[in-house]
Protein backbone atom coordinates (compact mmCIF):
# COMPACT_ATOMS: atom_id res chain seq x y z
CA UNK A 1 0.00 0.00 0.00
CA UNK A 2 1.20 3.44 -0.82
CA UNK A 3 0.64 5.62 2.19
CA UNK A 4 -1.76 8.48 1.61
CA UNK A 5 -0.38 11.81 2.75
CA UNK A 6 -1.98 13.29 5.82
CA UNK A 7 -1.65 16.94 4.80
CA UNK A 8 -4.79 19.10 4.90
CA UNK A 9 -6.19 17.94 1.54
CA UNK A 10 -8.92 15.91 3.17
CA UNK A 11 -10.11 18.95 5.13
CA UNK A 12 -10.33 21.69 2.49
CA UNK A 13 -13.90 23.01 2.44
CA UNK A 14 -14.39 23.45 -1.30
CA UNK A 15 -15.70 20.50 -3.27
CA UNK A 16 -14.55 20.17 -6.86
CA UNK A 17 -17.85 19.43 -8.61
CA UNK A 18 -19.55 22.42 -7.00
CA UNK A 19 -16.56 24.62 -7.83
CA UNK A 20 -16.64 23.59 -11.50
CA UNK A 21 -20.41 23.97 -11.72
CA UNK A 22 -19.94 27.51 -10.41
CA UNK A 23 -17.10 28.31 -12.80
CA UNK A 24 -19.09 27.06 -15.78
CA UNK A 25 -22.47 28.44 -14.79
CA UNK A 26 -23.91 30.86 -17.36
CA UNK A 27 -20.75 30.25 -19.37
CA UNK A 28 -21.88 32.11 -22.46
CA UNK A 29 -19.37 31.61 -25.25
CA UNK A 30 -16.55 30.48 -22.96
CA UNK A 31 -14.12 27.96 -24.51
CA UNK A 32 -13.03 25.24 -22.08
CA UNK A 33 -10.08 22.85 -22.09
CA UNK A 34 -9.91 20.28 -19.31
CA UNK A 35 -6.94 18.26 -18.13
CA UNK A 36 -7.05 14.51 -17.97
CA UNK A 37 -8.63 12.69 -15.08
CA UNK A 38 -10.88 14.30 -12.53
CA UNK A 39 -11.10 17.78 -14.12
CA UNK A 40 -12.41 16.20 -17.33
CA UNK A 41 -15.01 14.27 -15.30
CA UNK A 42 -15.88 17.45 -13.36
CA UNK A 43 -16.40 19.47 -16.53
CA UNK A 44 -18.59 16.72 -17.97
CA UNK A 45 -20.60 16.56 -14.75
CA UNK A 46 -21.35 20.25 -15.22
CA UNK A 47 -22.79 19.46 -18.67
CA UNK A 48 -21.34 18.28 -21.96
CA UNK A 49 -20.74 21.01 -24.54
CA UNK A 50 -19.17 21.08 -28.00
CA UNK A 51 -17.12 24.04 -26.76
CA UNK A 52 -15.40 21.79 -24.23
CA UNK A 53 -12.20 20.09 -25.27
CA UNK A 54 -11.77 17.44 -22.57
CA UNK A 55 -8.40 15.70 -22.58
CA UNK A 56 -8.27 11.96 -21.90
CA UNK A 57 -4.48 11.89 -22.05
CA UNK A 58 -1.61 14.19 -23.06
CA UNK A 59 -0.71 14.76 -19.43
CA UNK A 60 1.03 18.09 -18.97
CA UNK A 61 -0.51 19.53 -22.14
CA UNK A 62 -3.76 21.17 -21.01
CA UNK A 63 -2.35 24.64 -20.35
CA UNK A 64 -0.57 24.69 -23.71
CA UNK A 65 -3.69 23.61 -25.60
CA UNK A 66 -5.35 26.55 -23.88
CA UNK A 67 -2.55 28.88 -24.94
CA UNK A 68 -2.86 27.81 -28.57
CA UNK A 69 -6.61 28.29 -28.49
CA UNK A 70 -6.30 31.70 -26.85
CA UNK A 71 -3.78 32.87 -29.46
CA UNK A 72 -5.97 31.70 -32.34
CA UNK A 73 -9.16 33.15 -30.78
CA UNK A 74 -8.08 36.36 -29.06
CA UNK A 75 -11.64 37.68 -28.87
CA UNK A 76 -12.91 34.67 -26.91
CA UNK A 77 -12.35 33.84 -23.25
CA UNK A 78 -10.47 30.56 -22.81
CA UNK A 79 -10.56 28.61 -19.54
CA UNK A 80 -8.25 25.71 -18.78
CA UNK A 81 -9.42 23.54 -15.89
CA UNK A 82 -6.86 21.05 -14.77
CA UNK A 83 -5.45 19.22 -11.77
CA UNK A 84 -2.35 19.65 -9.69
CA UNK A 85 -0.68 16.50 -11.01
CA UNK A 86 -1.35 17.47 -14.62
CA UNK A 87 -0.07 21.01 -14.07
CA UNK A 88 3.05 19.77 -12.30
CA UNK A 89 3.95 17.70 -15.37
CA UNK A 90 4.09 20.82 -17.54
CA UNK A 91 5.34 23.62 -15.32
CA UNK A 92 7.43 25.07 -18.14
CA UNK A 93 4.18 25.93 -19.89
CA UNK A 94 3.57 28.59 -17.25
CA UNK A 95 6.73 30.39 -18.35
CA UNK A 96 5.73 30.07 -22.01
CA UNK A 97 2.22 31.40 -21.34
CA UNK A 98 3.48 34.31 -19.24
CA UNK A 99 5.90 35.21 -22.02
CA UNK A 100 3.09 35.35 -24.58
CA UNK A 101 0.77 37.08 -22.12
CA UNK A 102 -2.61 36.21 -23.67
CA UNK A 103 -5.15 38.52 -22.02
CA UNK A 104 -8.03 36.11 -22.71
CA UNK A 105 -6.63 33.00 -20.99
CA UNK A 106 -7.33 31.74 -17.47
CA UNK A 107 -5.72 28.63 -15.99
CA UNK A 108 -7.54 27.15 -13.00
CA UNK A 109 -6.01 24.27 -11.08
CA UNK A 110 -8.26 22.10 -8.92
CA UNK A 111 -5.61 21.21 -6.37
CA UNK A 112 -6.50 18.28 -4.13
CA UNK A 113 -2.81 17.46 -3.61
CA UNK A 114 -3.40 13.99 -5.02
CA UNK A 115 -3.04 11.87 -8.15
CA UNK A 116 -6.72 10.99 -8.23
CA UNK A 117 -6.73 8.45 -11.07
CA UNK A 118 -3.96 6.27 -9.73
CA UNK A 119 -4.82 5.75 -6.10
CA UNK A 120 -4.79 9.16 -4.44
CA UNK A 121 -1.04 9.28 -4.01
CA UNK A 122 0.29 12.62 -2.80
CA UNK A 123 1.47 15.11 -5.41
CA UNK A 124 4.19 17.66 -4.79
CA UNK A 125 1.59 20.23 -3.74
CA UNK A 126 0.93 18.05 -0.68
CA UNK A 127 4.52 18.74 0.20
CA UNK A 128 6.26 22.01 -0.56
CA UNK A 129 5.10 23.06 -4.04
CA UNK A 130 2.95 26.20 -4.35
CA UNK A 131 1.56 26.42 -7.87
CA UNK A 132 0.31 30.02 -7.65
CA UNK A 133 3.78 31.07 -6.53
CA UNK A 134 5.26 29.18 -9.48
CA UNK A 135 2.86 30.97 -11.83
CA UNK A 136 3.72 34.33 -10.30
CA UNK A 137 7.40 33.55 -10.59
CA UNK A 138 6.93 32.51 -14.21
CA UNK A 139 5.50 35.96 -14.88
CA UNK A 140 1.72 35.65 -14.65
CA UNK A 141 0.31 39.11 -13.91
CA UNK A 142 -2.51 37.52 -11.88
CA UNK A 143 -1.84 34.48 -9.68
CA UNK A 144 -4.24 33.67 -6.86
CA UNK A 145 -4.87 31.03 -4.22
CA UNK A 146 -8.42 30.08 -3.30
CA UNK A 147 -9.10 28.16 -0.12
CA UNK A 148 -12.77 28.88 0.64
CA UNK A 149 -16.09 29.98 -0.78
CA UNK A 150 -15.55 33.69 -0.21
CA UNK A 151 -12.28 33.59 -2.10
CA UNK A 152 -13.93 31.58 -4.88
CA UNK A 153 -16.70 34.14 -5.17
CA UNK A 154 -14.10 36.91 -5.41
CA UNK A 155 -12.02 34.99 -7.96
CA UNK A 156 -14.89 34.11 -10.29
CA UNK A 157 -15.18 37.44 -12.13
CA UNK A 158 -11.40 37.57 -12.44
CA UNK A 159 -11.33 34.09 -13.97
CA UNK A 160 -14.08 34.99 -16.39
CA UNK A 161 -13.03 38.48 -17.34
CA UNK A 162 -9.82 39.97 -16.00
CA UNK A 163 -7.06 40.77 -18.48
CA UNK A 164 -4.70 37.85 -18.06
CA UNK A 165 -3.22 35.49 -18.25
CA UNK A 166 -4.91 34.63 -14.97
CA UNK A 167 -3.77 31.72 -12.80
CA UNK A 168 -5.94 30.49 -9.94
CA UNK A 169 -5.06 27.56 -7.71
CA UNK A 170 -8.13 26.26 -5.89
CA UNK A 171 -7.57 23.92 -2.98
CA UNK A 172 -10.30 21.27 -3.05
CA UNK A 173 -11.20 18.41 -0.78
CA UNK A 174 -9.96 14.91 -1.52
CA UNK A 175 -12.96 13.02 -2.87
CA UNK A 176 -13.35 9.83 -4.82
CA UNK A 177 -16.22 10.69 -7.14
CA UNK A 178 -17.90 8.68 -9.91
CA UNK A 179 -16.52 9.21 -13.39
CA UNK A 180 -18.75 11.32 -15.61
CA UNK A 181 -17.24 10.72 -19.01
CA UNK A 182 -17.44 12.93 -22.09
CA UNK A 183 -17.16 11.35 -25.54
CA UNK A 184 -13.74 9.72 -25.72
CA UNK A 185 -12.99 9.76 -29.44
CA UNK A 186 -10.49 12.58 -29.83
CA UNK A 187 -11.17 13.22 -33.50
CA UNK A 188 -14.87 13.60 -32.74
CA UNK A 189 -14.16 15.98 -29.86
CA UNK A 190 -11.90 18.05 -32.10
CA UNK A 191 -14.30 18.13 -35.02
CA UNK A 192 -17.35 19.05 -32.98
CA UNK A 193 -15.40 21.80 -31.20
CA UNK A 194 -14.28 23.29 -34.51
CA UNK A 195 -17.75 23.00 -36.00
CA UNK A 196 -19.28 24.78 -33.01
CA UNK A 197 -16.63 27.50 -32.98
CA UNK A 198 -15.84 27.95 -36.66
CA UNK A 199 -18.85 26.55 -38.51
CA UNK A 200 -19.69 23.20 -40.04
CA UNK A 201 -17.16 23.55 -42.86
CA UNK A 202 -14.31 23.40 -40.36
CA UNK A 203 -15.32 20.03 -38.97
CA UNK A 204 -13.36 17.83 -41.39
CA UNK B 1 29.79 30.54 -34.81
CA UNK B 2 31.26 27.25 -35.98
CA UNK B 3 28.32 26.58 -38.27
CA UNK B 4 29.40 25.45 -41.72
CA UNK B 5 26.65 25.91 -44.25
CA UNK B 6 28.94 24.35 -46.82
CA UNK B 7 28.14 26.95 -49.43
CA UNK B 8 24.62 25.56 -49.64
CA UNK B 9 21.74 27.44 -51.18
CA UNK B 10 19.87 29.59 -48.68
CA UNK B 11 17.14 27.08 -47.85
CA UNK B 12 15.69 29.11 -44.94
CA UNK B 13 14.20 31.70 -47.31
CA UNK B 14 12.56 28.98 -49.36
CA UNK B 15 11.15 27.31 -46.28
CA UNK B 16 9.80 30.58 -44.95
CA UNK B 17 8.04 31.11 -48.27
CA UNK B 18 6.66 27.57 -48.09
CA UNK B 19 5.29 28.23 -44.60
CA UNK B 20 3.63 31.38 -45.92
CA UNK B 21 2.08 29.39 -48.76
CA UNK B 22 0.79 26.91 -46.20
CA UNK B 23 -0.85 29.79 -44.28
CA UNK B 24 1.11 29.04 -41.13
CA UNK B 25 0.26 31.64 -38.46
CA UNK B 26 2.01 30.25 -35.39
CA UNK B 27 5.67 29.25 -35.18
CA UNK B 28 6.51 27.27 -32.04
CA UNK B 29 10.14 26.48 -31.42
CA UNK B 30 12.98 25.58 -29.16
CA UNK B 31 15.91 27.27 -30.87
CA UNK B 32 18.41 25.28 -32.90
CA UNK B 33 21.47 26.87 -34.50
CA UNK B 34 20.51 25.13 -37.74
CA UNK B 35 17.18 26.97 -37.81
CA UNK B 36 18.37 30.34 -36.53
CA UNK B 37 17.96 32.03 -39.91
CA UNK B 38 14.51 30.53 -40.47
CA UNK B 39 13.41 31.60 -36.98
CA UNK B 40 14.59 35.14 -37.71
CA UNK B 41 12.72 35.22 -41.02
CA UNK B 42 9.50 34.04 -39.37
CA UNK B 43 9.93 36.50 -36.49
CA UNK B 44 10.18 39.30 -39.04
CA UNK B 45 6.97 38.20 -40.76
CA UNK B 46 4.02 40.14 -39.39
CA UNK B 47 1.64 37.31 -40.35
CA UNK B 48 3.39 34.83 -38.05
CA UNK B 49 3.30 34.76 -34.26
CA UNK B 50 6.34 33.29 -32.52
CA UNK B 51 5.97 31.00 -29.53
CA UNK B 52 9.27 30.15 -27.85
CA UNK B 53 8.89 26.96 -25.81
CA UNK B 54 10.67 25.66 -22.73
CA UNK B 55 10.46 22.11 -24.09
CA UNK B 56 9.30 20.75 -27.42
CA UNK B 57 6.24 18.81 -26.26
CA UNK B 58 4.66 22.14 -25.36
CA UNK B 59 4.56 22.79 -29.09
CA UNK B 60 2.57 19.65 -29.84
CA UNK B 61 -0.11 20.76 -27.37
CA UNK B 62 0.05 24.39 -28.49
CA UNK B 63 -0.59 23.51 -32.12
CA UNK B 64 -3.55 21.33 -31.12
CA UNK B 65 -4.97 24.46 -29.51
CA UNK B 66 -4.32 26.73 -32.47
CA UNK B 67 -6.01 24.20 -34.77
CA UNK B 68 -9.01 24.04 -32.44
CA UNK B 69 -9.11 27.81 -32.83
CA UNK B 70 -8.96 27.62 -36.62
CA UNK B 71 -5.33 28.52 -37.30
CA UNK B 72 -2.28 26.64 -38.55
CA UNK B 73 1.14 26.37 -37.03
CA UNK B 74 4.50 24.67 -37.30
CA UNK B 75 6.87 23.21 -34.72
CA UNK B 76 10.58 23.84 -35.26
CA UNK B 77 13.04 21.77 -33.29
CA UNK B 78 16.35 19.99 -33.21
CA UNK B 79 16.36 16.20 -33.43
CA UNK B 80 16.91 15.85 -29.68
CA UNK B 81 13.57 17.58 -29.14
CA UNK B 82 11.66 14.78 -30.84
CA UNK B 83 12.40 12.58 -27.86
CA UNK B 84 10.83 15.12 -25.56
CA UNK B 85 7.57 14.99 -27.55
CA UNK B 86 6.79 11.29 -27.57
CA UNK B 87 3.86 11.01 -25.16
CA UNK B 88 2.40 14.31 -26.32
CA UNK B 89 2.31 12.93 -29.87
CA UNK B 90 -0.62 10.83 -28.64
CA UNK B 91 -2.66 14.04 -28.59
CA UNK B 92 -2.08 14.61 -32.30
CA UNK B 93 -2.57 10.95 -33.12
CA UNK B 94 -5.67 10.26 -31.04
CA UNK B 95 -7.44 13.43 -32.18
CA UNK B 96 -5.99 13.50 -35.71
CA UNK B 97 -4.63 17.00 -35.32
CA UNK B 98 -2.47 18.25 -38.18
CA UNK B 99 1.08 18.55 -36.86
CA UNK B 100 3.76 19.97 -39.16
CA UNK B 101 7.27 19.62 -37.76
CA UNK B 102 10.60 20.79 -39.15
CA UNK B 103 13.47 18.96 -37.50
CA UNK B 104 17.08 19.91 -38.00
CA UNK B 105 19.25 16.87 -37.52
CA UNK B 106 22.15 16.40 -35.19
CA UNK B 107 24.03 13.23 -34.41
CA UNK B 108 23.83 12.25 -38.02
CA UNK B 109 26.62 13.61 -40.23
CA UNK B 110 29.94 14.78 -38.85
CA UNK B 111 28.59 15.26 -35.34
CA UNK B 112 31.37 15.98 -32.85
CA UNK B 113 29.22 15.70 -29.72
CA UNK B 114 28.56 12.03 -29.04
CA UNK B 115 25.68 12.87 -26.69
CA UNK B 116 23.68 14.00 -29.74
CA UNK B 117 24.11 10.72 -31.58
CA UNK B 118 21.60 8.44 -29.81
CA UNK B 119 18.61 10.66 -30.56
CA UNK B 120 19.91 11.64 -33.98
CA UNK B 121 19.99 8.00 -34.97
CA UNK B 122 16.62 7.19 -33.41
CA UNK B 123 14.52 10.15 -34.45
CA UNK B 124 13.12 8.89 -37.77
CA UNK B 125 12.12 5.61 -36.17
CA UNK B 126 10.55 7.31 -33.18
CA UNK B 127 8.52 9.56 -35.44
CA UNK B 128 7.29 6.64 -37.54
CA UNK B 129 6.38 4.61 -34.45
CA UNK B 130 4.49 7.65 -33.20
CA UNK B 131 2.43 7.78 -36.37
CA UNK B 132 4.13 10.59 -38.27
CA UNK B 133 4.83 10.82 -41.97
CA UNK B 134 8.59 11.27 -42.28
CA UNK B 135 10.24 13.28 -45.06
CA UNK B 136 14.04 13.05 -44.96
CA UNK B 137 15.85 15.75 -46.94
CA UNK B 138 19.50 15.50 -47.86
CA UNK B 139 19.84 18.43 -50.32
CA UNK B 140 19.36 22.08 -49.54
CA UNK B 141 17.55 22.74 -52.82
CA UNK B 142 14.89 20.17 -51.88
CA UNK B 143 13.96 21.49 -48.44
CA UNK B 144 11.33 24.03 -49.48
CA UNK B 145 9.49 21.70 -51.85
CA UNK B 146 9.51 19.04 -49.16
CA UNK B 147 7.94 21.46 -46.70
CA UNK B 148 5.26 22.18 -49.31
CA UNK B 149 4.55 18.46 -49.61
CA UNK B 150 4.57 17.80 -45.89
CA UNK B 151 2.34 20.80 -45.17
CA UNK B 152 -0.18 19.66 -47.77
CA UNK B 153 -0.38 16.20 -46.24
CA UNK B 154 -0.53 17.54 -42.69
CA UNK B 155 -3.18 20.18 -43.14
CA UNK B 156 -5.28 18.53 -45.83
CA UNK B 157 -4.96 15.03 -44.41
CA UNK B 158 -5.06 15.67 -40.65
CA UNK B 159 -1.66 14.04 -40.35
CA UNK B 160 1.51 14.36 -38.34
CA UNK B 161 4.26 15.20 -40.82
CA UNK B 162 7.93 15.71 -40.02
CA UNK B 163 10.57 17.10 -42.36
CA UNK B 164 14.02 15.98 -41.23
CA UNK B 165 16.63 18.41 -42.51
CA UNK B 166 19.93 16.58 -42.74
CA UNK B 167 23.02 17.62 -40.85
CA UNK B 168 24.67 17.59 -44.30
CA UNK B 169 22.57 20.68 -45.02
CA UNK B 170 22.74 22.53 -41.72
CA UNK B 171 26.36 21.65 -41.00
CA UNK B 172 28.00 20.17 -37.92
CA UNK B 173 28.89 22.39 -35.01
CA UNK B 174 32.64 22.61 -34.51
CA UNK B 175 34.05 21.85 -31.06
CA UNK B 176 37.61 22.30 -29.81
CA UNK B 177 39.58 19.23 -30.80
Amino acid sequence: MTPVATTPGAAYPLRRRAVVARLLGARGDLLVVSGLGAPTWDVSAAGDSPLNFPLWGAMGGAAMVGLGLSLAQPARRVLVLTGDGEMLMGLGALATIALKRPANLAIVVLDNERYGETGMQATHTAGAADLAAVAAGAGFPVALDVFDQDALDAALPRIRGEAGPVFVNIKVRVEDLPIVAPPRDGAYLKDRFRAALLGAAAAG
Amino acid sequence: MGIDHGGALPWPGGVHAALRRARVRHVAYVPDAGQAELIALCAGDGAMGMVPLTTEEEGVALLAGTWLGGERGVLLMQSSGVGNCVNMFSLARACRFPLLMLVTMRGQWGEQNPWQVPMGQAVAGILRLSGALVFEVERSDAVAETVDAAAAMAFSGAAMAAVLISQRIVGAKAFPQ
